[in-house]
C-alpha cells in the first residue's frame, strides 16, 4: 500500500537506494503532477471542511452557535462537555461504550468469519465453492440498509430483538469482508507454502493459524478496520432494533437529542459536541492500526 | 449440467432448512407467561425528555405496576419503527404519537382500543382535541397528552418603533406585512417555510379545512377544498407580491433572522418560548404573543401545531394496566405538573393549562406575565382537525411542491402545488389498497 503516497512537488533528497549514477536533475516543477495535485487539495478541503466545522461548533455555547461567524471558535467547549457528561446522567458515554461493544467485537468476529471463509474459499478446492462465492458476492451488491427490515423480523422470530445480540449477529457475516478475504488469500498465499507445510506434517489448522493468518495479516486489519468503520457509523439496523435507549449506539443515541418533538428544541450543542467526541476512537484507531498495512511478511518466501 | 442442478438444490434445501429452523424457534415464544407473579412491568417509547422522571413517581406509588421509558427519537422514522414492531409483534407497551400519526398506526393495526378502559375521561379534554385520539368513532386509540394551539407572536419593541398594530384578521396581517416593508424593506414580517407543513395544516385547520375525512368505507381527501385553497392564495399572494420572505424556518438563517430582528413576528405554536430560547437568544424579553390572526374579525378559532399523543399498542399483553398508567400520566393533577416541569409540554387537560404548574410565564416570555392564561383561552378555541392513514405522504408532497413554489415566487405556482400535493395523497392512498373518492 505504500505504493498510494502521491508525488510532491517538493524535491525531495536522493532517497537511498535510487540508482547511483542518474543524474538527479536541477530543481524543476513537474507540469503533470499539478492538475492532481489540486485535485486531491480539493478533496481533502471537502473532506476536511466539514470536520473543522464540527471541531469549531463543538467550541460554541448555545447562544453563540448560529449568531457568530461560522469558524469563529467560541467559548462553551468545556461547558458543552460537562452538559454532556451529565445529560440523562452521563447516557452519552453508555452509549460511547455500547458504540464500542458493537464495532469492536463486530468487527473482530467478522473479520475471524472471513479469515476463515476467505482462506477456505482461496485455498481448498470443493463443490459448490463458486456458487458460495457468488451468492455471497451479490451480497456485497445488496446495500445492508434494505436488510434491516427482513432482518428485524427474523431476529423476532428467534426472539432476540432489542438485546445487544440482535445488534451484532447480522454483522457478523460481511460479504464484502469475505470477499476481501478470498480475494487477498488468494494473492498473498502460494500454493506451494501451504503444499509445503503439509509436506513437512504440519495439520490443517496449525497451517492456517502459523503461516496463513501473518501473511493475511494485512489483509484482515484492512478487513477490520472497514468493518469497525461500517458498523460505528450504522444507524438502520440498531435503530429499527433496539427499544431500549441503555442499548443504543452513539448514532441512534444523538439522534434521540436531535429529535426531542415539536415543542422541544433541539439540543445542537450536544450532539454537535457528541459527534466530535465521536470521531476520537475512529482517528484514534487508524493511527494507530495504520502501520499493519505496510506490513509484508514473507513476501519472498517463494521463488517465482 | 446435471451437477450444477444439484448443487443448487443442495443449497436451496440450506437455505430452506435453515428459515425453517429459525421459524421453529421462536414460535412458542410469544406468551412468556408472566401472568402470575410479580409486578406487571411495561415499556413505554417516548421522546420528551424527562418522561422517564414523570414515570418514576408513578413507579413510586404503584409497586404493581413498574413503567420503563426508553426514550426514542421522534418523528415519521418513529412510526415506521413501532409499525415494523408492530408486525414482528415485539413493540412496546406503549408509545408517544402525534396525533397526525394515529391513523397510520391505527390502519396498521399497531394500536389497542382502550375505549373501555378510560370511560369518563372525555370530559377532561377541548373536544377539538379529544376528537383527533378517536378519529371520529367509537373507539379510543390514544389520550391526549400535549397541544399546540397556533399563536401569533411578535418582537414588542419592533411592533412600536415601526408604528405597526398587532393584526387581528389575516387582511390585517398583509398590510402589517406591506407596511413594515414600506418602513424598512430589508425586514420582513414573517417567512412562509415550505419545511413546515405542520403549520401549513394548522394553519388551514383554523380556516375550516378538513384534510382527510372517512365515510362508510371511503376516505376523501379535502386537501384542496376551499378553506385550504383561501390559506395557498393568502400566504402565496403574500410570497409572489414580496411582503413576506420564502426562506424556510428551523435553519441557521432563520435563528439569525429571528435573533437579529430581520424577521420581527412568528406564527407559531404555545411551545415557540422553547424554539426562540434557542433560535432568538439576544431578544428575550422583547417579544409577546397574541391570538392569531382571524379569517373574519370578531371570529375566535385556531389551529395546532404539534401536540402528541400516549397509545396502548395492541401487542401489549398489560392493556388495562397500560390505560391506567396513560390515564394518570394525562390527566392526574401531580403527573401533569411533572410533564410541564421536566418534559416542557403544554399540557392538553384543560384543567392543567390554567393550573399552578403554568401559573408562571415561561422565562423568555417573563415581559407577558399571563402568558399561559392567554395561551388557555386560545387553545379552548381550537378547531377540529382531521387526519389520515398517510399524513407523511402528503406532508412530503408539500414539501416538495410547495418548496417549488417558494422559490418560484408566484400565485399560480402556489395554487399548482397545492393539487399536486392533493393528487400525491390521493393516488397513495389508492396505492395502498384503501377505499378514496377520486
Amino acid at each position: 500500500m505504500t505504493g498510494l503516497a502521491s508525488p510532491t512537488l517538493r524535491k525531495a533528497p536522493p532517497a537511498p537506494g535510487t540508482t547511483p549514477g542518474v543524474p538527479q536533475g536541477p530543481p524543476r516543477p513537474r507540469r503533470t503532477a499539478l492538475l492532481p495535485t489540486a485535485a486531491l487539495v480539493l478533496g481533502a478541503l471537502y473532506c476536511l471542511l466539514p470536520v473543522a466545522w464540527v471541531v469549531v461548533a463543538a467550541t460554541k455555547a448555545d447562544d453563540e452557535l448560529f449568531s457568530t461567524f461560522t469558524f469563529l471558535p467560541g467559548s462553551g467547549f468545556a461547558d458543552n462537555l460537562g452538559d454532556l457528561t451529565s445529560y440523562r446522567d452521563g447516557i452519552y458515554w453508555t452509549w460511547m461504550g455500547n458504540s464500542v461493544l458493537y464495532a469492536g467485537l463486530g468487527a473482530l468476529l467478522s473479520t475471524v468469519v472471513s479469515a476463515f471463509a476467505g482462506y477456505a474459499l482461496a485455498v481448498y478446492r470443493f463443490r459448490g465453492r463458486e456458487l458460495f462465492f457468488n451468492v455471497m458476492l451479490t451480497g456485497v451488491l445488496m446495500p445492508p440498509v434494505i436488510l434491516a427490515i427482513p432482518q428485524y423480523l427474523l431476529m423476532a422470530e428467534a426472539d432476540l430483538t432489542d438485546s445487544h445480540a440482535s445488534v451484532l449477529l447480522p454483522l457478523v457475516l460481511s460479504p464484502y469482508g469475505v470477499y476481501l478475504g478470498r480475494i487477498y488469500a488468494e494473492a498473498a498465499i502460494p500454493m506451494e507454502l501451504v503444499e509445503a507445510g503439509r509436506v513437512d506434517g504440519a495439520g490443517e489448522w496449525r497451517i492456517f493459524s502459523r503461516i496463513a493468518v501473518p501473511m493475511l495479516a494485512p489483509g484482515l486489519v484492512t478487513i477490520f478496520l472497514f468493518q469497525f468503520v461500517a458498523i460505528w457509523n450504522n444507524f438502520l439496523l440498531p435503530f429499527i432494533m433496539l427499544g431500549d435507549d441503555e442499548k443504543f449506539p452513539m448514532t441512534v443515541g444523538l439522534f434521540t437529542l436531535l429529535k426531542q418533538g415539536a415543542s422541544q428544541p433541539a439540543l445542537y450543542t450536544l450532539v454537535i459536541t457528541g459527534a466530535l467526541l465521536a470521531v476520537v476512537p475512529l482517528i484514534a484507531l487508524f493511527l494507530v492500526i495504520q502501520r499493519f498495512w505496510s506490513l509484508d511478511l514473507l513476501s519472498g518466501a517463494v521463488k517465482s | 449440467m446435471p451437477q450444477l442442478t444439484r448443487r443448487s438444490l443442495a443449497a436451496a434445501t440450506a437455505v430452506l432448512l435453515g428459515a425453517t429452523a429459525l421459524t421453529a424457534c421462536g414460535s412458542d415464544s410469544d406468551d412468556e407467561a408472566d401472568a402470575g407473579s410479580g409486578p406487571v412491568k411495561l415499556t413505554y417509547w417516548a421522546w420528551a425528555p424527562g418522561m422517564d422522571k414523570v414515570a418514576a413517581l408513578w413507579n413510586a406509588k404503584h409497586p404493581d405496576i413498574q413503567v420503563t421509558v426508553q426514550k426514542q427519537a421522534s418523528g415519521d422514522d418513529l412510526v415506521t419503527k413501532i409499525i415494523t414492531a408492530a408486525k414482528a409483534r415485539k413493540g412496546p407497551d406503549l408509545v408517544q404519537a402525534e396525533y397526525q400519526a394515529l391513523p397510520t398506526l391505527v390502519t396498521n393495526d399497531a394500536l389497542a382500543d382502550i375505549g373501555p378502559e378510560v370511560q369518563g375521561v372525555e370530559k377532561k379534554f377541548a373536544p377539538g382535541v379529544w376528537q383527533q385520539t378517536t378519529l371520529g368513532g367509537d373507539a379510543v386509540y390514544a389520550l391526549p397528552q400535549d397541544s399546540g394551539p397556533l399563536m401569533f407572536f411578535y418582537r414588542e419593541d419592533l411592533f412600536k418603533e415601526y408604528g405597526l398594530t398587532v393584526p387581528t384578521t389575516w387582511d390585517a396581517f398583509a398590510e402589517t406585512a406591506r407596511a413594515l416593508k414600506k418602513k424598512a424593506p430589508k425586514k420582513s414580517l414573517t417567512t412562509f417555510s415550505a419545511n413546515d407543513a405542520g403549520l401549513f395544516a394548522g394553519l388551514s385547520q383554523q380556516a375550516g379545512a378538513r384534510w382527510w375525512t372517512f365515510e362508510g368505507d371511503t376516505w376523501k381527501v379535502g386537501i384542496d377544498d376551499a378553506a385550504t385553497k383561501k390559506v395557498t392564495d393568502f400566504w402565496g399572494g403574500l410570497v409572489a407580491e414580496g411582503a413576506i420572505d420564502n426562506q424556510p424556518m428551523y435553519t441557521p438563517a432563520w435563528n439569525k433572522a429571528l435573533d437579529t430582528g430581520e424577521q420581527i413576528a412568528w406564527v407559531s405554536a404555545v411551545w415557540a418560548p422553547g424554539t426562540l430560547t434557542t433560535a432568538a437568544p439576544a431578544t428575550k424579553g422583547k417579544w409577546a404573543m397574541a391570538p392569531l390572526p382571524q379569517w373574519t374579525e370578531g371570529e375566535n378559532a385556531t389551529g395546532s401545531w404539534g401536540g402528541s399523543s400516549t397509545a396502548v399498542t395492541s401487542d401489549s399483553k398489560h392493556k388495562e394496566a397500560a390505560a391506567k398508567f396513560a390515564v394518570w400520566l394525562n390527566t392526574d393533577p401531580e403527573a401533569l405538573a411533572a410533564l410541564v416541569k421536566e418534559s416542557g409540554i403544554y399540557p392538553a387537560a384543560t384543567a392543567a393549562q390554567t393550573s399552578g404548574a403554568l401559573a408562571k410565564a415561561p422565562d423568555y416570555f417573563a415581559n407577558q406575565p399571563d402568558f399561559y392564561t392567554k395561551a388557555a383561552e386560545i387553545a379552548k378555541t381550537t378547531a377540529p382537525a382531521a387526519w389520515g392513514p398517510n399524513v407523511n405522504v402528503a406532508y412530503t408532497a408539500f414539501k416538495d411542491e410547495f418548496g417549488k413554489a417558494a422559490k418560484a415566487r408566484t400565485a399560480a405556482a402556489f395554487a399548482k402545488a397545492l393539487t399536486a400535493v392533493r393528487d400525491t395523497t390521493v393516488d397513495d392512498l389508492d396505492k395502498q389498497g384503501f377505499e378514496v373518492a377520486k
